[in-house]
């Protein structure tokens, strides 16, 4: 029962995180955002027994596609106008 | 306007999600191929995590389009990049000592850690596109703390080349002495949960390992050495 009052506080915490990415002009805040987002949804993915799903998200979510955005960000600008 | 139509549009995906949810049984009796899969996939192919069993053969057609899509991506990348007016300029950064000295300790680890997840793909969670991707965030570690450090990219190209003619051979080699493309049964299967077993599953895995992590290291640094030239 406390897993499940954990899981729902994870969701509501992804609905967060995510109109935060959209709202905020910080692009920088908004990639780490995104990339905490993948983090959370990889621990659903594993109390939901994916744990293949889970390492993919957890990998390419939160790691490769975060690092490609902050390139990306360096290489132009860090606020949206 | 535009706000009502996309708010429009938001409940209209959210109504059908919910139909389609509430449709399919979830984590209920399983019927048809999934049943197959699930009886089966262990006698069949021999590999402990059914999940790659069904990913690299069952499904390994998919998978093999899947590779491709990457391939695709990365090229196209690479054309943008090759095609605009930058030039490569090496940055010279001096990171600090920490992050210097805590990636030169982490980088073979991440290396070897990556080259687990391919290698144990047929029998623990992971595989080839997990494993890639570790292997290219050890990179993306190595190029942001030393800025002297250039990966050979004509051998990242040739290992990927490489590790895509070995998937399509091995699909071949099915085709000619198993029966149909990707067909498990030209090698010995061996016994479930050992190193050497399912036949080809841990051979095409360690080939994608190679392909993803060659593409996206190459791709990162692509990504990483290219600047827009200043006027």
């Amino acid at each position: 029962m406390i897993l499940e009052y954990f899981m729902i506080f994870l969701l509501v915490l992804m609905l967060i995180l995510a109109v935060y990415v959209v709202e905020t002009k910080d692009l920088l805040a908004a990639v780490i955002a995104s990339g905490f987002i993948s983090l959370v949804a990889s621990i659903v993915y594993l109390y939901l027994q994916a744990p293949d799903v889970a390492m993919t998200e957890a990998a390419i979510g939160a790691g490769l596609t975060t690092l490609i955005f902050i390139i990306a960000i360096r290489k132009t600008e860090r606020y949206e106008k | 306007m535009r706000k009502l139509i996309a708010i429009a549009f938001l409940l209209i995906l959210g109504f059908f999600m919910l139909k389609i949810v509430s449709v399919f049984p979830f984590g209920e009796e399983r019927w048809g191929v999934s049943r197959h899969y699930v009886d089966k996939g262990i006698e069949e192919n021999r590999a402990s995590n059914l999940v790659t069993s069904i990913v690299v053969n069952y499904r390994g057609f998919d998978t093999l389009g899947e590779v491709t899509v990457l391939f695709l991506a990365a090229t196209a990348l690479a054309f943008l990049l090759a095609t605009c007016k930058c030039r490569k300029k090496y940055e010279r950064i001096e990171a600090s000592l920490t992050l210097k000295t805590a990636s030169d300790i982490l980088y073979p680890l991440l290396i070897l850690f990556g080259a687990y997840i391919f290698i144990h793909g047929h029998l623990t969670p992971g595989g080839g596109f997990q494993g890639g991707t570790v292997i290219a965030s050890a990179v993306m570690l190595m190029l942001l703390s030393h800025f002297t450090f250039h990966p050979n990219h004509r051998a990242l190209s040739t290992i990927e080349g490489l590790a895509g003619i070995i998937f399509v051979l091995i699909g071949f080699a099915g085709f000619i002495w198993g029966g149909s493309f990707l067909a498990n049964n030209i090698l010995p299967l061996g016994h479930w949960n050992r190193l050497f077993s399912a036949g080809v599953i841990p051979l095409i895995y360690i080939a994608i390992g190679f392909k993803v992590g060659a593409e996206l290291s190459g791709l990162i640094t692509d990504m990483y050495k290219v600047t827009k030239e200043e006027e």
